[in-house]
């Protein structure tokens, strides 16, 4: 590793610590429907409710605000679900790509409805531009948007004293998809087709190549996806091979473009939510908690690429794009993992075991290091409320989070959230490594083999959706396991989340005192991290064994899989 | 009461009753538990169909880590056990002497009913709890609270509750039955203490939930790695059949879950009332018990908590021309016939300064005016010469009233003085004879010894004191800055501090106040925590969810160190046990899976046994061993309590992650490689 690569890193890093607590604070400014720099659109606010029936100042409680992200996330599902199905019969299908298969219609609409995004299909070779556009790119911008709306509900329980009210779906729903994700989409989509990113509706081009061989290169509005794939933390690739494409990533400043706009969101929101719950410390509090998170895992993952392989002289290039290099691929490995995007620049599979274990430590943690647009926060805080719980007690009185307290529903509420997700990476993993219909998509043995299969079913119930590679996924049996997982994975963890937010909010807040436990110093970060560290450890330490850390030291010994 | 924290009695019949908890349906309640003995019964039956000395150990250990969890709950019930014991012994079968019409009749103290009345006199044991209609008697009250100074009871006013079981040393009361048979105050005390029917509070409740939940994620871990294990073992070609046995995977489970908190957890609520108990206070609740630990707020009556119960006078300031004995002596013949401890000490203050003694007098020509609400003054009416002399004493505002009535003048020097001792804390007592106002008795509040630093303490940890007065503002000013109180109530009422604590409780604060009068029976059952006095009404007593039998108002902050012990109990170990969960994984992963992968001698994950354990199996058994074992070593503490010092949030965490965070991460890597070492040293595999 060289100092340029150093210098970079610390770019990228100071540049989102910077623009964070700006971004954060604007983002509370348009939820909370104060006057902001696009207020000029309001008209156009104002007629969406107008036509829908929405009615902006009606506040839902917890059950209403859950029961419209059933209704409307349902609604996304069918939507995909039948364009995929039917797009043969579409228009925008220059290629005549037929209707895809019921199980990987099903796959896919419950991985974009989630902003999940784990992609059993390859983009270029499956779908047309209708379904990518009409059905996928929609469910970038409004997969986010949901995620954000259950972060706004929590920190509104938080805020709100003896009451129901949590805000209202819809007009969250329209705020942030308005006023935050379509203009930044925008200004990121315009600056990558200055890079070289392709926005046609042509069709594919054949072309000779040097050797005389005819090559079919695919076409298609990749920028508008592209942008909004990366700012929503979705990270569905309008290719297959995702942003290790050259006509998704070219340059090696629009990976720069891309590698910032994952986590540009998700790391602004702590400081959103600090406003939000009038704690702007212990916004700051948790942001630096992730921040140390992801530095560790990116630290761990450079130290292990970099660490010379007994066989192999040099840096490994196998599966990274030579115009990114090392350090460019794990930083993108890391920030991908960790922000529940999922897009890729480079094959995980061909990281190296360690790496590839951090990249998949970081979803099995459960993406709230920053995490997806919303749910990373909102992740973090069920880790908040166990910390609060443990460590209140140990001061000797009723846990509280910031005034409110910590009582029996909450911590059950929590435990759920925990353990849905864990359920199902645990038992979808079991599975899968002894059915012989899931072990027959694999393609590595031994460890790696192991990790492989493990790192799909976590990438799907953590709602990341980067691959690991090597996995062939569109099967029966992993399009319905994937989706299961995925669907879990979600609502596993947003109706917990909403249920504790009804909760809080209808609780007293006891004003803090020197007997109160803190969250908003630097000893609460130690704990918090390490309660995330302890429960993701404690549950999967047996399978990160066989899988990554086994690999890891056979690779040490210059044994490869 | 016994203050033997384990004596060999209760260790003994704990024994027994450790293995009469295995029953099922005790088991059920604690799923942590039922998890430990269903896997020791399972591991039980793999040693019966098929024996090996190794798996046999296992299961035996298996079994201790259950009879140990038993075991910690039976003599914290025992210690409880003992004391319900003695106090029964007083709940001997007693006749009563119930009036009826006719006169009265001798019952069964059994057949009595709530509104009977009964007679007791010198040597009775008063049958049931009631109220003293009629009489004063001393009471000896030491089958109760363990105190051998009689008290006194008599009718009216707030010391007229009796409780069943104690005897009358003097005199003759009529009391009215309050209670039914079978609900008395010694009753309910019996129940409490021996916990019979203890119910889980709020934060266990809580706690218990959490326990269940990482105890299923541990399960789901278990589970899931006997199927990696498969596929590792194919896809490296080995058997690993031989080690990755169902007596492990019981093992490793057994050794993850939180055994430890929860095999310790009844045990810490039981002792927490315990505790309580020890100190003579009875809780109706634990959750009572809890919310102490949450109070913020603490209100404090001033009198006889923040100061020591009675003013005295202290000093004499006559009025201009007036000299100090002439003040001494009228404030002195003023106070002759006034028996409240201030009149008293006046009396005192006089014979001290000025050798005065109180003069005889002639009740002809001497009426007594006693203290009455609309006058507030008292005094005497002095007949010599057949003129009439009028002596008063009051507060300044009655003096003023009554001195213009009688076409008198109040001097301004006079006014002044009233002022400075008002201001210093002081209670100005004005002193008046005929139409000239003599000077003013100063009466002083004193502070009790350790009060202020005691107040520091409770800031620190974030409690917020007020001092409750019925004082004028600038006397409570005073006192409150004296005493090193937050705030003060001045002029308190019945209502006012009931609302106060409907205030405090509207902006989120917990709110404690101690209280015996029946005028204070509504603000006890509204605060959080409510403390009644023993010696108070009945009606007090059963508004509040605490009774003190010391009747000391100090205990309200023992009280919640309590509770607060309690809690940090729960969370200390909870931490402790979660964190030995590491070394466990170090233990029994490299155990299991060391010869994964391995191409002749140690395979790669043998490099994470950094303890260095000799065999596989001296690694699961030491593991096993060192988790039935910590919670025996824990007991003490589970009984104690975790060390209690008044801090702040902050550096009580801190103290706290660093022994049992801390130290749970570091001494099961010390135990189980101390036990690996002995078990292999005497051959135990």
């Amino acid at each position: 590793m060289k100092s340029f690569d150093f210098i970079q890193i610390v770019l990228i890093l100071g540049f989102l610590v910077c623009v964070s607590p700006v971004l954060g604070g604007w983002i509370a400014k348009i939820v909370e429907g104060e006057k902001h720099l696009l207020s000029f659109l309001s008209p156009l606010e104002n007629f969406i409710y107008l036509i829908s029936g929405i009615r902006e100042k009606e506040e839902m409680n917890w059950k209403q605000y859950a029961l419209s992200i059933v209704g409307f996330s349902f609604l996304s599902f069918s939507a995909v679900f039948l364009i995929l199905v039917f797009q043969g019969s579409l228009p925008l299908n220059p290629q005549n790509l037929p209707g895809v298969s019921w199980h990987l219609a099903l796959n896919t609409a419950m991985s974009f409805m989630t902003n999940t995004n784990w992609q059993s299909y390859g983009g270029e070779s499956t779908l047309s531009y209708f379904s990518q556009m009409v059905a996928l790119t929609v469910q970038n911008f409004v997969s986010a948007a949901v995620g954000m709306t259950v972060l706004l509900a929590l920190a509104r329980s938080i805020r709100n004293k003896e009451s129901q009210n949590l805000g209202n779906f819809w007009v969250d729903l329209t705020r942030t998809t308005l006023y935050l994700l379509l203009p930044l989409s925008l200004v990121l989509a315009i600056l990558l087709v200055g890079q070289g990113v392709i926005q046609n509706f042509a069709p594919y081009l054949t072309l000779k190549t040097i050797e005389g061989a005819s090559q079919i290169l695919p076409m298609g509005p990749a920028a508008s996806q592209i942008a909004i794939k990366q700012l929503g933390t979705n990270g569905g690739g309008f290719f297959n091979a995702n942003s290790a494409h050259p006509f998704e990533n070219p340059t090696a400043f629009s990976n720069v473009l891309q590698l910032i706009s994952i986590l540009l969101i998700p790391a602004a929101l702590p400081f959103t939510f600090g406003k939000l719950i009038r704690s702007q410390k212990h916004g700051f509090i948790l942001f630096v908690t992730m921040l140390t998170l992801l530095v560790v895992g990116l630290g761990l993952s450079l130290f292990s690429e970099y660490l010379p392989h007994p066989s192999i002289s040099g840096t490994v290039m196998e599966g990274k794009e030579t115009r990114f290099g090392v350090t460019h691929s794990v930083l993108w490995s890391v920030f991908t993992t960790a922000a529940s995007n999922g897009s890729v620049n480079s094959m995980h599979s061909s990281l190296s075991p360690l790496s590839g274990g951090i990249a998949l430590l970081n979803m099995l943690l459960g993406e709230i290091i920053f995490g997806g647009v919303g749910a990373g926060l909102y992740g973090m805080v069920i880790f908040v409320i166990l910390t609060v719980f443990i460590a209140g007690l140990m001061v000797g009185r009723t846990p509280e989070y910031l005034g409110k307290k910590i009582e029996a529903q909450e911590v059950k509420m929590a435990i759920l959230a925990v353990l849905a997700p864990n359920f199902i990476i645990l038992a979808g993993t079991a599975l899968s490594v002894v059915l012989p219909i899931a072990l027959s998509s694999v393609s590595a043995k031994g460890p790696h083999g192991f990790t492989e299969i493990f790192y799909a079913v976590a990438s799907g119930a953590a709602n990341n959706g980067s691959a690991f590679a090597g996995l062939n996924a569109n099967t029966l049996y992993w399009n319905l396991l994937l989706a299961f997982a995925i669907c879990l994975g979600r609502f596993g963890v947003i109706f917990p989340v909403l249920a504790i937010a009804g909760n809080l909010a209808k609780k007293k807040i006891t004003p803090p005192s020197p007997g109160t436990f803190s969250t908003e110093t630097m000893i609460f970060v130690v704990l918090l991290i390490s309660v995330i560290l302890i429960v993701g450890a404690l549950t999967f330490f047996p399978a990160l064994s066989l899988g990554p850390i086994i690999e890891h030291f056979l690779w040490l010994e210059g044994k490869g899989f | 009461m016994s203050q033997n924290l384990l004596n060999s009695k209760i260790i003994k019949s704990s024994i027994p009753e450790a293995f009469r908890k295995l029953h099922p349906k005790v088991q059920y309640k604690n799923p942590v538990m039922m998890i430990t003995l269903i896997g020791a019964i399972f591991t039980t039956g793999i040693v019966l169909f098929h024996y090996s000395a190794f798996e046999a150990q296992i299961a035996l250990w298996l079994w201790f880590t259950v009879l140990f969890a038993n075991f910690s709950e039976s003599i914290a019930e025992g210690r409880g056990k003992a004391q319900a014991e003695s106090l029964k012994k007083t709940r001997t079968q007693t006749i009563a002497r119930k009036l009826n019409a006719n006169g009265e009749e001798k019952i069964v103290a059994d057949q009595l009913k709530k509104g009977d009345r009964v007679i007791c006199e010198v040597g009775d044991i008063i049958p049931l709890d009631g109220e003293v209609v009629e009489g004063i008697a001393t009471v000896d009250e030491s089958a109760i609270t363990g105190e051998s100074a009689p008290v006194i009871r008599e009718s009216g006013g707030d010391r007229s509750a009796v409780t069943g079981g104690t005897r009358v040393l003097s005199d003759r009361i009529i009391i009215q039955i309050t209670v039914e048979p079978g609900h008395s105050f010694l009753d309910r005390m019996i129940t409490l203490v021996e916990g019979a029917k203890r119910q889980k509070t709020p934060n266990e409740i809580a706690l218990s939930i959490l326990l269940s939940g990482l105890t299923i994620v541990f399960l789901l871990a278990v589970i899931s790695l006997k199927f990696f294990a498969d596929y590792s073992g194919t896809a490296s070609g080995q058997d690993l059949s031989k080690i990755v046995t169902v007596p492990i995977l019981i093992s490793l489970l057994v050794c993850l879950i939180p055994t430890t908190i929860g095999g310790l957890l009844s045990a810490i609520g039981i002792s927490g009332m315990d505790r309580l108990i020890q100190k003579n206070v009875i809780a109706t609740s634990g959750r009572a018990v809890e919310a102490a630990g949450d109070i913020d707020v603490l209100l404090l009556d001033k009198t006889g908590t923040i100061t020591l119960g009675n003013r005295m006078a202290s000093e004499f300031v006559p009025a201009p021309g007036v000299k100090p004995e002439e003040l001494a002596r009228v404030a002195q013949l003023a106070s002759l016939s006034d028996e409240t401890p201030e009149g008293r000490s006046i009396v005192v203050l006089a014979k001290e300064k000025f050798q005065l003694r109180a003069q005889n007098y002639q009740p002809t020509q001497c009426h007594f005016v006693p203290f009455s609400a609309q006058t507030r003054m008292s005094g005497v009416d002095i007949t010599a010469d057949s003129i009439v002399h009028l002596i008063r004493k009051g507060a300044r505002d009655a003096l003023i009233k009554h001195i213009q009535s009688v076409g008198g003048r109040f001097p301004d020097e006079v006014n002044q003085s009233v002022e400075i001792i008002a201001r210093s804390g002081g209670t100005p007592l004005v002193v008046s004879m005929d139409t000239q106002i003599l000077g003013v008795v100063h009466l002083k509040d004193v502070v009790k010894g350790g009060i202020r630093e005691r107040f520091n303490e409770l800031r620190k940890m974030g409690i917020k004191t007020v001092m409750i007065t019925g004082d004028n503002p600038l006397t409570a000013a005073a006192i409150a800055a004296e005493a090193g109180v937050d705030d003060f109530m001045a002029e308190a009422t019945p209502e006012s501090k009931l609302q106060r604590i409907r205030d405090e409780q509207e902006k989120g604060h917990l709110v404690a106040m101690t209280g015996d009068g029946t005028n204070d029976a509504p603000a006890l059952a509204q605060a959080d925590v409510g403390v009644a006095m023993n010696t108070g009404t009945q009606a007090a007593r059963e508004a509040g969810n605490m009774v003190d039998l010391d009747s000391n108002p100090t205990k309200l902050i023992e009280i919640v160190e309590t509770g607060k012990q309690l809690l940090m109990t729960r969370g200390s170990l909870t931490t402790f046990s979660v964190a030995n969960d590491v070394a466990k994984y170090f233990a029994i992963i490299p155990a299991m899976f060391g010869g994964l992968y391995a191409v002749g001698g140690e395979g790669p994950l043998s490099r994470l046994n950094v303890m260095h354990l000799h065999s596989p199996q001296s690694a699961v058994l030491s593991a096993v061993i060192f988790n039935a074992l910590i919670i025996v070593a824990l007991i003490p503490l589970a009984l104690k309590g975790v060390k209690y010092r008044p801090m702040g949030a902050s550096s009580v965490l801190l103290r706290n992650l660093l022994v049992y965070g801390l130290g749970g991460l570091i001494i099961p890597f010390l135990g189980i490689k101390i036990i690996d070492v002995f078990i292999v040293f005497v051959r135990l595999v």
